[in-house]
């Protein structure tokens, strides 16, 4: 019985998700059209409502091509696990007070052991295209995901610190008992490096080398196309849907908020995660492309010692105040 | 239900490490290794230790796998690799090397005596989560293992700064 309640679980969250992905693609067309002073995708249904439908619909109809001298095996293998490692974390998150599909106590670490199964199926897409671009697509970032992930890591040290847990739900609980409520205001150099880390290793703007159009033609996946394209385009936006979820829980107090919204539980987590989301397409739309050694000095010599430096002054006022 | 999971990863632990050895394409042999990984990840998992067990994930295939990966990018091209043997007419040697490594093995595991030991018993780890019972047991027992590995880990940072640093004109 309790098996049959998880596989329900899975099923609702996949869904919902999936349909959050679909409009996640179609908000972000609107959100950059109107800060570029367009439009948007307007023919497709009312306000171009029906757009991503079409698109999937379009995308799934595709032919499959397979570059000749691409080594098959491992080139079917990438991109499924691009979208596995995405989709797996989602079982850890808790939507709503009770709500999660696995309540585990190192939540957090099988989200970091996730994410990093997810830049094999990049740096592994590359390789197995046998082509310049796919190269060097996977080349930068198998380099700029391992650098940004010590970043990231630590960055979420300061809030285990805090909680003292690393179990979701206890880190969030343990945000509605604390002083501010939310650990964004005495974690912001945490978060700071945080969001600039979330960018890094979705391969978001500023930080999208790996598949910097104007230099690689499309990067890793270059030599994709029809539904296995899709499933890579899939995996970037499920992994930043997640990233938005690990901010949320870990700086913005989760689905807790200034007043009870009867009947919907999720209500704030959704809105939060909403907000970080409209930040990647705003930052998308606004900063051009760091140059390669810009990264990698940014993430290097900035950002791990400020997070260095937001762990060991995050100790001392605990011992501090005890 | 635990004795089988545990000989199911058991199993294919053993039988992914004798693939890799065997694989003749190195990117191959990496992507096993990764599935490897996990299914040791899983081993830890029965012994509720699901620290060491994300941890496992996160260090070995998470960082050092993908910098294998990265050098066998740089090194080598997709050829399959075929060097002749290290020992030409030695094969003998091999065996006796797999023998003594058998029965040191062998002697090894006489010392080994099933339960728990020491202060950390199941119900104490459960209680704590495994995370903390392992913090507390390295930062209060075993504190000097503990800092002397983290010198001898920054000893090699610093080694490796210094041999890819080049050396710049007139400094």
């Amino acid at each position: 019985m309790e098996l049959l309640w998880i596989l329900v679980k899975i099923l609702i969250v996949f869904g919902v998700v999936m349909l959050h992905v679909a409009y996640a693609t179609y908000f972000e067309r609107k959100v950059i059209g109107h800060m570029q002073v367009r439009m948007g995708p307007m023919r497709v249904g009312p306000h171009g409502l029906l757009q991503p439908i079409a698109d999937g619909i379009k995308l799934f109809f595709k032919e499959d091509v397979i570059p000749t001298p691409a080594d098959k095996q491992v080139f079917y293998a990438a991109p499924l696990i691009c979208l596995i490692s995405a989709v797996s974390s989602l079982a850890v998150i808790p939507f709503f007070e009770g709500f999660a599909i696995a309540n585990i106590n190192i939540g957090l670490l099988y989200i970091f052991a996730l994410s990093s199964l997810a830049s094999y199926g990049v740096v592994l897409s590359g390789w197995s295209s046998n082509s310049k671009y796919a190269f060097l697509g996977g080349l930068r970032s198998s380099a700029q995901v391992i650098s940004y992930e010590i970043a990231m890591g630590l960055s979420l040290v300061g809030v285990m610190m805090m909680a003292g847990s690393l179990n979701l739900t206890d880190i969030v609980h343990a945000q509605m008992s604390s002083s501010f409520k939310i650990y964004l205001i005495p974690q912001f150099l945490g978060f700071f490096v945080f969001v600039v880390a979330m960018l890094a290793e979705t391969n978001r703007t500023p930080f999208d080398l790996p598949e910097a159009e104007t230099e690689l033609v499309a990067g890793y996946f270059t030599e994709y196309s029809g539904m296995r394209f899709a499933l890579f385009f899939l995996a970037e936006y499920i992994g930043m849907i997640i990233m938005s979820c690990i901010g949320v829980i870990c700086f913005l107090g989760g689905w807790s908020g200034p007043f009870h919204v009867p009947g919907l539980p999720f209500f704030w987590f959704v809105i939060k995660v909403y907000l970080f989301i409209f930040f990647y397409y705003w930052v998308r739309a606004t900063l051009p492309r760091y140059r390669y050694d810009q990264l990698m000095a940014l993430g290097w010599k900035v950002l791990i010692p400020l997070a260095l430096f937001n762990i060991v002054l995050t100790g001392t006022i605990k011992s501090i105040s005890g | 239900m635990v004795q089988f999971l545990f000989f199911y990863f058991a199993i294919a632990v053993i039988g992914l490490g004798i693939t890799i050895v065997n694989s003749r394409n190195p990117v191959h042999g990496v992507l096993l290794m990764l599935v490897l990984f996990f299914h040791m990840a899983g081993l830890y998992l029965l012994l509720n230790a699901e620290f060491l067990a994300a941890v496992q994930v996160i260090v070995y295939a998470g960082a050092i796998l993908v910098l294998y990966l990265f050098v066998l990018f740089l090194v080598t091209l997709r050829e399959e690799v075929r060097i002749s043997p290290f020992i030409e007419k030695g094969y003998w040697m091999g065996f006796v090397i797999a023998i003594a490594m058998f029965i040191t093995f062998i002697k090894g595991i006489q010392n080994f005596t099933l339960g728990e030991h020491g202060a950390y018993t199941i119900e104490k780890i459960g209680q704590l989560t495994h995370t903390k019972a392992m913090g507390e047991a390295i930062y209060t027992t075993y504190i000097l293992p503990f800092e002397v590995a983290g010198l001898i880990l920054l000893v090699a940072v610093v080694g490796g700064i210094a041999l890819a640093k080049r050396e710049r004109k007139g400094a």
